[in-house]
């Protein structure tokens, strides 16, 4: 009989309903604005996280220079200035080989020399190239957050989408694009709604923890791709290591320009963000999703199933990471091979803390990384500073997101009420 | 070793606790001496869980001191109490179950030997069984805890809080979880522990229980002290109407029933709480079409099970529930759908999802059908324009319809709910203390739209352990005790002694004793006749 502080707040002043006829509502602002102004609020401690993640990379990238901390001894003055430009090279490196160089960039529109353009939108290509996985992986991990749901799987559920989306890319002989393709798509949703199937049911029947699960589920899968792989039927012919044949060419997503890597896996990509918008936001089943990872026992006085709720979500999750896995490999090499995503699926995770679980955050947050992750090596080749300072930048943000205590102490922002410290939950139960 | 525990005098001056939109407690005083046993008596959420905590150091109160020995003590943790010699035994156990008792028993308090601190379990072993012996706390110390039944590991806790030196007990509901042999041991160690000079608090609502054992009796209510009484001078059917109230005396308006047709049948049921225990005890009960029945009852007498049987959340262990004359279905969708309105006893945890929008959570559980929804669309438009005629029509005093419920008011949140059970054609309405907590304007809002409702030909259940609600609506007032229904009054019949008597456990003087029998058989010895 705990006696907990109820939630009932007070700052909407009660009058006795028998009194006078209601007073005027306090002018409630429009909605659109109301709206707005949420979505702001809701990306400020993200931005502000990442905000602290680039100052604190630009420590990182001071003390890994020998050279510099040697002059901080001598000569500090100098040194400031020295530290600056280091900085600004190393971050101007990193947007130029995630975006491009902006002269480069406005000399190649002008100059309409088809191979300058192409040139010239490289970094951006690789962005995007980079981005498209991150964002259904993102997608993944928020949507089953909004029902209360930690998917730490999305790595495996990426692995077996790909397989299945590989096996149908090759054992299909004969079709044209428009029918391969989205076979061979739909294959490797399937495979990952598959493998998010799996923990939900466990979940719902039997109350097993997702997060062991899935995180079981991803070493499964990454063995079961490892014996799949030196299958007569999937592995290349000739070949004794673990890579499967290569898909039809009708199974593979094209390029969005010719000569550039940036493939249709992208509006893939956007068009599932769109799609789960709107499961979430428009539709009864997104009605039930939210109302269950908000309040399952409200939910469950209202006469939805939570049951149910756990297993679709974790079904349309597994598939939207299956799908990244799908968009990488028949936009790319088209063929597997173990070990072929450098933790998309995790960092889904991320993508989706940074994202505030909002599908557009999700995208915003899956092309910065993407950038990120793209302007690494070219950055390392201009300044010299080490290929992890991304991934030390990537920490940092989750660090700081999974603090919020720490993002508002050091901006000095007050708590808002009741903000959902969105991902503390999911270990809850 | 063990010196002797020194007597003495605690006391709880003027305290105020709030928490947002609710006063937990209101300007409390206690005074418990050395060497008695006080029994802090209230329903649940009267405040009294809210008290200890801020006498244990948990909370911090917002106005109000606490003294010992007439000196003022500021606690900044359990840490401090503790150490001011006041032990805590919580509902639930802080134990760990793989370790022995002894483990338990020191764990943070352990005694080292040697000069790399090894736990000198010995030691603390024989202060334990010291300890147990002296006030016949039989038990095994290198028992592992896992292995022990419920009574012993309460035992455990308090033998740990004696380990610590305490001279002030604090005991929260610790009959809840035993049988009642258990609870007799129980008493025992409790009068054995104050004949040496310990003072025990002693939480509860079990009125029986605390005519039986206490000193001294103090009543909260609605968080703050209803009186200070003894066990002389009181008796069952005072206590019960100190603990309910009677001191708001609501009139709702309304003609007299005109009950018709038998709309909700309940027969025979059983239904077993989380323990296992038969909450609800072969109950029996009709409410008619245009009629009111509200059953009173002291809270924990197995009324949540009873409302969750009937709504479908909770699979009932045997009987039937019948919804004009047709079983009830047993999901909460199909109990929605036949025609049944629940207004949930927890409206925070269980009716309303304090994220979602006033418009949401308006269509909570009509979502899914026309003409909120097509297939798996939902009609944001449609959603909205229910809102707004149901926030004018049923006077919900909130910013904007996009507003999250859980900046409403309490009075405004079951006004919601109010507004989404009501506002369709229903057959029932099923609901439990559906004016807890709320000011006495929006209590007299809730009671005119369920009379409202009954004059409309709905049949109503209402769940309540308040008196004044439960004799300003029922037309029929049952009191529930211990699973069964014990009695069926008329409102003329239902004066608060009655009422009182009869929630506390006492035999009612009619010869209606054929359903009663039953009832009190296996519990007979703990009749108490006020």
């Amino acid at each position: 009989m705990a006696e907990r502080p109820r939630r009932d707040a007070s700052d909407v002043p009660e009058t006795p309903a028998s009194g006078e006829p209601a007073a005027p509502a306090p002018e409630a602002p429009e909605e659109s604005g109301n709206r707005l102004l949420s979505t702001l609020r809701g990306m400020l401690l993200p931005a502000l996280a990442l905000l602290a993640a680039f100052a604190v990379g630009a420590i990182v990238i001071v003390i890994s220079d020998f050279d510099l901390l040697g002059q901080w001894g001598s000569d500090p003055i100098g040194a400031i200035g020295a530290s600056w430009s280091a900085i600004m090279a190393t971050y101007g490196a990193l947007l130029r080989g995630s975006i491009g160089d902006p002269g480069a960039l406005f000399g190649a529109l002008f100059s309409a020399d088809w191979e300058a353009l192409r040139r010239a939108f490289g970094p951006l290509s690789e962005t995007i190239v980079s981005a498209t996985p991150l964002i259904l992986t993102g997608l993944s991990v928020a949507l089953a957050f909004r029902v209360g749901l930690f998917n730490i799987g999305a790595e495996g559920q990426l692995y077996i989408g790909s397989l299945f989306a590989v096996i149908a890319g090759f054992s299909l002989v004969g079709l044209p694009w428009f029918i391969h393709l989205p076979i061979a798509v739909g294959a490797g949703f399937l495979g990952g709604a598959l493998w998010g199937f799996i923990p939900g049911l466990l979940k719902a029947r039997t109350g097993a923890h997702e997060v062991i699960v899935t995180i079981m589920l991803n070493f499964v899968a990454l063995n079961l791709i490892g014996w799949a792989l030196k299958t007569e039927l999937v592995q290349r012919e000739g070949r004794s290591d673990a890579i499967s044949k290569i898909v039809e060419p009708t199974a593979l997503i094209p390029a969005l320009v010719q000569g550039l890597r940036a493939h249709w896996g992208i509006v893939i990509a956007l068009l599932a963000a769109v799609a789960v918008w709107w499961l979430l936001f428009r539709s009864t089943k997104g009605f039930e999703f939210r109302a269950v990872g908000f309040n399952p026992r409200a939910a469950r006085y209202a006469g939805m199933s939570i049951a149910w709720s756990t297993v679709l979500s974790m079904v349309a999750a597994g598939g939207l990471a299956g799908l990244a896995g799908t968009a990488v490999i028949l936009g790319g090499s088209g063929t597997l091979s173990p070990g072929f995503s450098p933790g998309y699926g995790f960092d889904g995770i991320v993508v989706a803390l940074v994202g505030a679980t909002r599908p557009l955050g999700v995208v915003a947050a899956a092309f910065l990384f993407g950038a990120l992750r793209a302007g690494a090596t070219p950055m390392q080749a201009a300044t010299g500073t080490p290929i992890d300072l991304v991934v030390i930048i990537q920490a940092l943000v989750i660090m700081f997101i999974a603090a919020p205590a720490l993002v508002r102490a050091i901006f000095r922002i007050r708590a808002e009420r009741r903000t959902a410290e969105v991902f503390a939950k999911g270990w809850g139960s | 070793m063990s010196p002797e525990p020194s007597h003495v005098k605690l006391e709880l001056r003027g305290i105020t606790k709030r928490f947002p939109g609710v006063v937990a407690n209101q300007d409390v005083d206690l005074v418990v001496q050395p060497g008695e046993i006080h029994a802090l008596l209230g329903e649940n959420g009267a405040g009294k869980s809210t008290l200890m905590n801020v006498l244990y150091g948990l909370y911090r109160p917002d106005e109000g001191e606490i003294l010992i020995d007439d000196k003022v003590v500021a606690f900044d943790g359990p840490g401090d109490a503790i150490d001011a010699g006041i032990g805590m035994v919580h509902q639930h156990f802080m134990l760990v179950p793989v370790f022995t008792v002894t483990e338990n028993v020191m764990l943070g308090v352990e005694t080292t030997r040697g000069p790399f601190g090894q736990l000198d379990r010995q030691a603390a072993r024989g202060r334990i069984v010291e300890i147990s012996e002296r006030h016949g706390l039989h038990i095994d110390p290198d028992a592992t805890v896992e292995d022990l039944p419920v009574g012993v590991r309460q035992r455990v806790e308090i033998i740990k809080t004696l380990y610590r030196h305490s001279n002030v007990l604090i005991l929260d509901e610790p009959s809840a979880v035993l049988t009642p042999q258990e609870t007799d041991e129980l008493f025992a160690v409790m009068r054995s522990l104050v004949a040496t000079g310990t003072s025990i608090v002693f939480i509860t609502h079990k009125l029986n229980e605390v005519l039986e054992v206490a000193d001294r009796i103090t009543v909260l209510r609605r968080g703050t002290v209803a009186g200070t009484t003894t066990p002389d001078e009181t008796n069952l059917e005072e206590l019960a109407a100190m603990m309910v109230g009677r001191d708001v005396q609501l009139v709702v308006d309304r003609p007299p029933a005109t009950p018709g047709e038998p709309i909700l049948e309940v027969r025979d049921l059983v239904v077993r709480d989380e323990r296992g225990h038969n909450a609800v005890n072969r109950l029996d009960l009709a409410v008619r079409a245009g009629e009111i029945l509200a059953v009173a009852g002291v809270q924990g007498n197995g009324q949540s099970e009873l409302v969750e049987a009937i709504t479908g959340l909770r699979e009932p262990d045997a009987g039937v529930v019948l919804l004009a004359g047709e079983p009830l279905a047993d999901s909460p969708r199909d109990v929605f759908e036949a025609g049944v309105a629940h207004v949930p006893e927890d409206r925070m945890e269980d009716g309303l999802i304090a994220d979602f929008t006033v418009a949401d959570n308006l269509v909570l559980n009509s979502y899914w059908q026309p003409p909120f929804a097509s297939g798996l669309r939902l009609h944001g438009e449609a959603i909205v324009s229910n809102a707004e005629t149901l926030v004018g029509e049923y006077d919900i005093r909130t910013p904007s319809i996009f507003n999250p419920v859980g900046n409403l008011s309490g009075g405004n949140q079951q006004k919601v709910i109010a507004a989404r059970e009501f506002s369709r054609p229903i057959k029932l309405i099923v609901a439990a203390q559906p004016t807890r907590g709320l000011d006495v304007g929006s209590i007299e809002y809730i009671h005119r739209r369920i009379v409202a409702k009954r004059d409309e030909g709905a049949a109503v259940l209402i769940v309540s352990s308040e008196l004044d609600e439960v004799v300003a609506l029922g037309d029929r007032i049952a009191v529930m005790y211990r699973g069964r229904i014990v009695d069926t009054l008329s409102p003329d019949e239902a004066t608060p002694e009655r009422l009182g008597l009869l929630m506390g456990g006492a035999h009612p003087e009619d010869d209606d004793a054929g359903t009663l029998v039953g009832a009190t058989a296996d519990t007979g010895s703990e009749q108490a006749d006020g």
